[in-house]
């Protein structure tokens, strides 16, 4: 159930362009030990511009 | 054989529904038929035909690293949950179009509407969904502009891109169009969605300041705001002393519009359009969802005959033209929208985990978009005809009074009261229905109809359509915000390959020069819509659909052109029929949108008609002065211009097609460009 939820919550936020931050925190640690990661709410805002820079906007 | 069972009856009890749609004469079928139908025509070709196409036609391998897996950054690469990517995929693809064409193509009857729903998401729709997913994955992701430039050179490469900025321009014009069409002299929809520019900031302040990234209880917040401004809505436009402000003519609407589409999209985009998105992103889920119990709960009657006469004549009053191309041309998004090509080549084939997916995802989403369209043709042919018609009959055949309306509409041969109109737009709190073209107003008016009877009763009635014209306004003018940003980054792009300084995405003055000239594009083709005393729904719809069917056309020849590369050449008939017919389709509403001797159909013929007249030194209606008379002339060679240029890419794009495809063939190995698994780490 727990997932369930998780797994809604998850696609509603990537639906407005929001990816998982925990999936990130993963990546960064298993891959780039070496680099700072962005906070929440930096990863928060860095996603949100990055959404609306160019890109195909969105459909009719 | 055993596995094949449940499919093969599906197979059957989809036949059986179509059968009664298609056999059932002179009594209402009921619609559930219609949704069944869908349901098991979508089970079936998702089962069997995106399952040939991944396997045999495009191979694809699962073992394979997609680009999330091998550019893994955590941010725009991210290997995605299917179910999750499915619901990001199908929220970034659905939008106003399957909800409005199918409501316009109802004027031929529900069945061309159904049958050309159903046929072209499998056999067209779908399938450029899948391929441009499939072959941007194969790419790193990469855009279709740069795809097509990849696999057909730097020519077709730019000439596409000219061609998606100007459709871009038609969509952000028709859309707005829509949205005047809706809120012109309805001071309850105004004030809503006036309402939620304010709102938007309170919830974009939240997110910047108290509570950054929690969207979910801003978005709660969001919601209670919308419904108090629903039901604020309704004391306003009681108000003698308020409403009169929130009362507004379409040409003040569409100034005002224009305006907004200029700050609105130099603002920052968390103070408006980032908060805004996720109101009209769930919304919009919201709302599809609630249509669909709604439609099963009441399983209403159809009362739009099957085919109207309009279908054998073309002469309908909501658009010109006859069924073939003009039917097709009209659905558009439902069915197959080139401009889901964008979307599939950009976010999506980066979050996509393994190849596997890509057949549920690209092919699936599309069926569900589909099963949208499916149910906005529904929610329109349940209605009285008669409503129906005189809601999107322009003021030219209505002049607008019930009276006249009705007496029009009745002598369609749709029989309606005067009292019917005035009581219909009583009930949903509007001082008139008539001629409210552009498809919204129709389909609020019907999911006022379907909602209510689940929850409120008749007395809920104005709430739920207010509610769905907010809904609809809402994630339209977020699409016209997010549009114009892109739209200015396209052109920007483009100007670049002749003034380099444009190249400067930060600089404020290139960006504010490319906004400006982008909000002015579609500025002037809705001010021209606006202005058009046809409504304009009747010069611009047949437009959006002719650049967007193009583009699909585009996408699907470039699918064409990889699967001859890839040496696949014997399987390309599934990419070559749907192109085909796009090309067909699309060549011949752009050749007769422009030298059709009929006014009503051809711009040149109307440009001349009235070009005529003005040397005759006579007016004719609607213009009142000889001005407007120069001005309809121009407008009508602009919109030739148009079309001649749709024309123009898609005829470019087919010949280097077929010179690519014919230099591939020559070639004894593949020759496409993929982005190897291995070594490719830049």
């Amino acid at each position: 159930m727990s997932g369930l939820w998780r797994r809604l919550a998850q696609t509603a936020r990537l639906m407005v362009g929001q990816p998982d931050y925990d999936a990130y925190r993963r990546h960064l640690a298993a891959h780039h030990p070496e680099r700072e990661a962005m906070s929440r709410v930096e990863f928060f805002r860095e996603r949100e511009a990055a959404r609306y820079r160019g890109g195909s906007g969105r459909c009719c | 054989m055993t596995r094949h069972l449940p499919l093969i009856l599906l197979a059957l009890a989809g036949a059986g529904c179509l059968g009664v749609v298609a056999s059932v004469r002179g009594e209402p079928v009921n619609a559930l038929w219609v949704i069944a139908a869908a349901l098991c025509v979508y089970l079936v070709a998702y089962r069997y035909y995106a399952r040939y196409i991944a396997r045999v036609v495009v191979a694809i391998d699962p073992a394979r690293a997609t680009p999330a897996v091998r550019r893994a950054d955590g941010l725009d690469y991210v290997a995605t949950d299917r179910r999750v990517l499915f619901g990001h995929h199908f929220a970034a693809i659905a939008g106003a179009g399957p909800l409005v064409g199918p409501v316009l193509a109802a004027q031929m009857g529900y069945l061309p509407g159904t049958l050309w729903i159903l046929a072209g998401v499998v056999l067209a729709g779908a399938v450029q969904d899948f391929m441009v997913l499939f072959i941007s994955m194969r790419r790193d992701g990469r855009s279709l502009g740069e795809l097509i430039r990849m696999e057909m050179g730097a020519v077709p490469g730019t000439i596409a891109l000219v061609g998606a900025f100007m459709i871009m321009v038609i969509i952000l014009a028709v859309l707005a169009l829509i949205v005047v069409r809706a809120l012109a002299e309805s001071p309850w929809g105004l004030f809503t969605v006036v309402a939620t520019v304010p709102l938007a900031m309170v919830m974009g302040g939240y997110t910047r300041w108290l509570r950054p990234g929690a969207i979910g209880e801003v978005s709660v917040i969001g919601v209670v705001g919308l419904v108090a401004a629903i039901l604020l809505g309704q004391s306003v436009a009681a108000s003698a002393s308020v409403a009169p402000w929130f009362t507004l003519t379409p040409v003040a609407l569409c100034v005002g519009l224009i305006g907004y589409g200029a700050v609105a999209s130099l603002l920052p985009v968390w103070l408006l359009l980032a908060p805004r998105d996720y109101l009209s992103t769930f919304l919009k889920i919201g709302a599809i969802a609630a249509l669909a119990i709604g439609i099963v709960l009441l399983a209403p009657p159809l009362r739009m005959p099957a085919l109207t006469d309009f279908a054998a004549t073309g002469r309908g009053p909501v658009w010109a033209g006859p069924l073939f191309p003009f039917l097709f041309i009209t659905i558009a998004c439902g069915a197959v929208s080139g401009f889901h090509a964008l979307i599939a080549s950009g976010t999506t084939p980066k979050l996509i985990a393994s190849e596997g997916d890509a057949a549920f995802i690209g092919y699936g989403a599309m069926l569900m978009e589909s099963a949208v369209a499916i149910m906005a043709l529904v929610a329109a042919c349940i209605l009285d005809p008669g409503i129906y018609f005189a809601m999107n009959a322009p003021a030219a055949i209505t002049a607008g009074d019930p009276a006249t309306a009705a007496a029009a509409v009745t002598a369609m041969g749709f029989p309606i009261a005067p009292e019917t109109l005035t009581d219909t737009a009583r009930q949903v709190g509007e001082t008139t229905i008539i001629s409210r073209a552009g498809g919204a107003p129709t389909l609020a008016v019907a999911m006022a109809e379907i909602f209510s009877h689940a929850i409120g009763g008749p007395a809920m009635k104005a709430f739920w359509y207010h509610f769905a014209i907010l809904f609809e306004a809402l994630f339209i003018l977020t699409a016209v915000d997010a549009g114009t940003r892109a739209g200015r980054f396209m052109l920007q792009d483009l100007l670049a390959l002749a003034v380099p300084r444009f190249k400067d995405t930060r600089g404020f003055v290139p960006g504010l020069v490319a906004t400006l000239l982008c909000v002015g594009a579609w500025g002037f083709f809705l001010y021209q819509g606006v202005t058009d005393p046809l409504g304009g729904v009747n010069t611009l719809w047949p437009l959006f659909g002719i650049s967007n069917q193009m583009l699909a056309a585009v996408a699907l020849l470039l699918a064409t052109v990889v699967l001859f590369r890839m040496k696949r050449a014997r399987y390309a008939a599934v990419t070559v029929l749907p192109a085909t017919w796009l090309v067909l389709c699309t060549g011949t509403a752009g050749v007769m949108k422009l030298a059709h001797p009929d006014p009503a159909i051809g711009f040149l013929a109307h440009a001349r008609r009235f070009a005529e007249a003005a040397a005759r030194g006579e007016v004719l209606k609607p213009a009142k002065t000889l001005a407007e008379m120069h001005r309809i002339v121009l407008n009508d060679r602009i919109d030739a211009a148009l079309c001649a240029l749709f024309l123009a890419v898609v005829a470019a794009i087919l010949v280097y097609a077929v010179r690519t495809c014919l230099a591939a063939r020559r070639l004894d190995r593949p020759s496409v460009s993929e982005i190897s698994p291995v070594g490719a780490t830049a």
